[in-house]
């Protein structure tokens, strides 16, 4: 029997214009229920509120209707306990060492010495940083990097893991490398995943549930299971129900981008 | 080191040499100035004998003193007011002007209302030093990505520790250049109130020393605050070098 983790009731984002009558209705109203320990992928078109989304499940900003809650408690603009955040762009501390960085949270939380210790040691060990735990960020690469800002998010053991487009600024093998490693974090871990993306074939291989959604203001469109069993990996790319799952994808998204870009007929 | 300090070294050191011998040639006579190597060898006199200790413990004191008050008012004024956007509007046109103001006019002022003592000059020092914090202050918190603001409340850091802990660090290099800033204008703050009205300090000592026609001392002295200036700002460099190679590909 699935447990609900996370659940989204008639949740609308409405930033305030200048003058009245110039509100921009950025997202929703949008229900959507994520169930513990899911891997769900969120896809739409550019501007339609995915990152809007990511702010209010955070807590970093406050939905202008409807309610959020995490483990039955309604999240209201705190950061709530036991959700990690990865960010799109490099939110290392580059004034720290590798593992300073991911130490960081567990200093904030007040964590004990050993147990710090164990757990950096074990990210270090898990993200492959083992020889650069003594490394500033600007000498590692942009994969590097983003795996420093995962472990510095999963040493907290956080139950909801959300992740803006978080391989964004990689090239594409290393995508399916981080996804493979993702993927691997998703089980060892038990946490739910919420991944906010734009690139279609990277939630068709990583999510078992991808949310399509329409373009500004952000709407549920449709709900694409992909049936993959949890033992998962990037080479699932070759699979030929791959191929379907992000055609489908494709299908209700097309229109909706070409409304993004300000077009509504497509011009053959 | 590269071609561009060689260069720079071969001028001053150009510079120095026909200095010498201009003075040694009679073409700059000596109630003028002195050779340079009579400058330093005059310096390592006068240093020995310790007739400036005096002078030169009050002048760093002062200088230190104005200097520290101006960086820690500075960081924290900046970060007071870094948010709120109507304080910025109105401040930063005054900021932008600030150093037009012939700071020194108001010297008589200050000594009518600090009396003789080293209040005028530490302030004098302070009010110099204390803007160029503020403004570097303002430009490095402006540069703090957004992400990392984000982060800090992921963390769940309040107003304190985000600025501690997040803001200023990330600010880090910025602060460092306002330092620099702050020392160079404390010091010219505090040497220039010596020499207008003061008892004490190098700048005093350079003053009375022209007045009297004693070049012996007053080069010496001149030279002696090139070198302290000039150790103070490369130290300082050196620190900002060491962060920015920590934050750029290498």
């Amino acid at each position: 029997m699935p447990v609900t983790h996370l659940s989204l009731r008639n949740v609308t984002r409405i930033y305030a214009g200048a003058a009245p009558g110039h509100d921009l209705h950025a997202l929703g109203p949008i229900d959507l229920d994520l169930e513990k320990g899911e891997f769900f992928a969120v896809v739409g078109p550019s501007g339609c509120g995915k990152s809007t989304l990511l702010d209010l499940i955070a807590g970093l900003s406050l939905a202008s209707e409807g309610t959020i809650e995490f483990e039955g408690r309604p999240i209201e603009g705190a950061v709530p306990a036991g959700i990690g955040v990865v960010f799109q762009e490099d939110a290392c501390f580059p004034w720290l060492t590798v593992a300073d960085n991911i130490a960081f949270g567990m200093r904030q939380a007040g964590l004990g010495a050993e147990e710090s210790q164990r757990r950096l040691d074990h990210a270090l060990d898990l993200m492959g940083l083992g020889d650069f735990s003594g490394a500033y960020p600007a000498q590692l690469s942009g994969g590097m990097r983003q795996r420093v800002c995962i472990a510095r998010t999963l040493v907290l053991q956080p139950r909801l893991i959300l992740l803006d487009e978080p391989f964004g600024a990689l090239d594409q093998q290393t995508r399916l490398l981080m996804g493979d490693e993702l993927l691997r974090l998703w089980r060892d871990t038990g946490a739910t995943v919420l991944l906010i993306t734009h690139a279609l074939d990277e939630a068709a291989m990583l999510a078992d549930r991808i949310v399509v959604m329409s373009a500004r203001p952000g709407r549920v469109l449709e709900i694409v299971n992909t049936g993959w069993p949890r033992d998962r990996d990037s080479r699932i790319v070759a699979d030929s129900a791959f191929g379907d799952i992000t055609g489908r994808l494709w299908r209700s998204l097309r229109g909706e981008s070409l409304k993004a870009l300000g077009r509504t007929r497509v011009t053959e | 080191m590269n071609r561009a300090a060689r260069y720079r070294i071969l001028l001053v050191a150009a510079a120095i040499v026909l200095i010498e011998l201009l003075c040694r040639a009679g073409v700059i006579d000596r109630l003028t100035m002195q050779p340079p190597s009579e400058m330093v060898r005059d310096l390592v006199v006068l240093l020995a004998s310790g007739s400036m200790n005096g002078a030169m413990l009050k002048t760093l004191t002062n200088v230190a003193i104005a200097c520290v008050l101006a960086v820690a008012a500075g960081i924290a004024f900046g970060v007071m007011i870094h948010g709120h956007r109507a304080v910025r509007n109105g401040l930063e046109p005054l900021f932008a002007t600030y150093y037009a103001i012939p700071i020194y006019a108001f010297y008589p002022l200050l000594i009518i209302l600090f009396g003789l003592g080293d209040a005028p000059q530490i302030l004098i020092g302070f009010m110099l030093a204390v803007v160029a914090m503020i403004v570097n202050t303002l430009n490095g918190l402006d540069r703090v990505p957004r992400v990392l603001m984000k982060t800090a409340r992921i963390y769940r850091l309040g107003p304190v520790a985000t600025a501690r802990k997040i803001t200023l660090p990330s600010a880090a290099p910025y602060l460092l250049t306002g330092v620099k800033f702050a020392v160079a204008y404390a010091f010219i703050g505090v040497i220039g109130a010596e020499f207008i009205m003061s008892r004490t300090g190098i700048g005093y000592e350079i003053s009375f020393a022209y007045n009297n026609f004693d070049n012996k001392t007053m080069y010496p002295l001149i030279i002696l605050i090139l070198i302290i200036s000039i150790l103070i700002n490369s130290t300082l460099s050196r620190w900002e070098a060491l962060l920015m190679q920590r934050r750029s590909r290498t």
